[in-house]
């Protein structure tokens, strides 16, 4: 109970995994003795058995098991990167939209330009979006984001594309190697925010075709067929250019 | 419980009026992911009852006096649609609907990880399409598989299940007639992997032995209804898009 047998030697790409089984769990579910072994996410300990605590697939990884969520919601951690819409503007800070449970706060001071206080707006205004990073999470969920740092600005033109918080790791694929291919096919500029959201940016063509490529890779990204249908996604691009 | 009736619950040889043992439920058929808005959402059919969970979150907490500075709050609302019934029920909340989101959502925060998200909200949704007794332990259910496909953490998938008395005899799962005019009902909320009880109700009077013999029943009840949760859960992503 709970095995998933990879049929016709099916790879799971978001994590790289070439095994030919892989573990659902469910809440609730026993995964084995902790002796040795490290909890990490989506398992908690209790009387020396790892008990999983999410529905997804269980990982062992430097000896450290886990839970790689079937769905989820975006958590912040501070270093992120992340495509945010503003939300809200008052004198001297931004509300920002950033997919997760709570907005994520911008003040002035961390901002790319020099604002004067109640002159926000001018830089920014509600629907804006920029690519910034997280800067600080508390342990209440307070989030502070800063838009100063190599590359941090508005996003003035695009297009932004939502995919799901689990799946941002098999649309980069590994060392970026997928997301690099998109954007050598889409001939498109193309940033994935750890909130799963998606900058591209280029002709309406590549837009159109990277957003339904990213489509793509999310629905099924870890079949055996992914490949066959990325190839002949990029023929048919290269065909119409 | 309608009360004390002359109406025969027991047959002449012990079983009950739809041919079930005593020990016996009714059939549970569960589906999870039925509803593509929520975040997660189940579909539980126990018997004649159906019972759909919806979850969204987590989410900010509105309004913020409810907010939480070290953990989640969840919020129930459980109704029964108009139609569930064989007479209509008024749309909208009422003092059993209130009372039911109440301890639905006291036995829900017992087995969420609540800790993981401070000052958040997570709000769950249960309506009733068909009633037919045990609706508030369908909901229970159907909110568990809810949040487990919302990948919200838990310690346990939380299982509902009701035992109660007709005729001086200890029964599982009570129907309709037995829920009417028997003489207690034994509703709780149970974690079948560690044994705890998160939720329970006691409507009627029981003796300590039946008492013990109704959570027997419910134990082996809540086993069997486990396993249909996991086997829901596995069976919408074994072989899907995930």
């Amino acid at each position: 109970m709970g095995c998933r047998f990879a049929m016709d030697g099916e790879k799971r790409m978001s994590q790289g995994q070439t095994g030919a089984e892989q573990r659902l769990v469910t809440p609730g579910m026993a995964i084995g003795p902790s002796a040795g072994k490290r909890a990490g996410s989506g398992i908690i300990t209790e009387q020396d058995t790892m008990i999983a605590t999410q529905l997804g697939w269980l990982q062992e990884k430097n000896n450290t098991m886990s839970v790689h969520p079937i769905h989820s919601a975006y958590m912040p951690r501070s270093g992120d990167l992340i495509v945010a819409n503003v939300a809200e503007v008052r004198n001297n800070l931004w509300f920002m939209d950033i997919n997760g449970a709570f907005q994520g706060l911008l003040p002035m001071s961390l901002a790319p330009w020099k604002v004067e206080f109640g002159a926000a707006r001018q830089h920014m205004d509600v629907g804006n979006v920029v690519l910034a990073r997280v800067q600080e999470v508390d342990e209440c969920h307070n989030v502070v984001l800063t838009m100063k740092g190599v590359g941090l600005r508005r996003l003035n033109q695009g297009a932004v594309e939502n995919i799901p918080v689990q799946h941002v790791d098999r649309v980069r694929g590994e060392g970026n190697s997928l997301l690099q291919r998109l954007r050598d096919a889409s001939d498109c500029r193309i940033m994935v925010g750890e909130n799963g959201r998606v900058w591209i940016d280029g002709d309406s063509n590549g837009i159109a075709w990277a957003r339904k490529a990213l489509k793509m890779v999310a629905n099924k990204g870890h079949t055996t067929e992914f490949e066959a249908i990325l190839a002949e996604m990029e023929q048919e691009k290269k065909g119409d250019a | 419980m309608g009360g004390y009736g002359d109406v025969q619950l027991l047959r002449e040889d012990g079983s009950r009026l739809d041919g079930r043992k005593l020990d016996e439920m009714r059939p549970v058929k569960i589906e999870a992911g039925v509803l593509p808005a929520a975040d997660g959402s189940a579909m539980v059919t126990h018997g004649l009852n159906v019972a759909v969970a919806a979850v969204y979150g987590p989410m900010e907490a509105h309004p913020r006096k409810i907010q939480r500075q070290d953990r989640a709050v969840i919020d129930v609302r459980y109704n029964m649609a108009p139609f569930s019934t064989s007479d209509r029920i008024r749309p909208g909340f009422n003092r059993r609907s209130r009372e039911i989101s109440k301890v639905t959502a006291e036995a829900l925060e017992s087995v969420v990880l609540v800790e993981l998200y401070p000052r958040s909200k997570i709000r769950v949704e249960i309506e009733i399409l068909a009633a037919e007794a045990g609706t508030r332990c369908a909901g229970i259910t159907a909110a568990a598989v809810a949040l487990a496909d919302a990948g919200i953490p838990m310690r346990d998938l939380i299982v509902g299940v009701a035992s109660g008395k007709i005729e001086d005899t200890v029964v599982l799962d009570l129907d309709k007639a037995e829920d009417n005019y028997g003489q207690a009902d034994l509703p709780v909320g149970i974690l079948p992997n560690t044994g705890e009880i998160a939720f329970l109700q006691m409507d009627g009077d029981l003796s300590p032995d039946e008492y013990n013999l109704a959570m027997e029943y419910n134990f082996k009840a809540a086993k069997e209804i486990h396993e249909v949760m996991v086997e829901a859960l596995q069976r919408r992503y074994q072989g899907g898009d995930v």
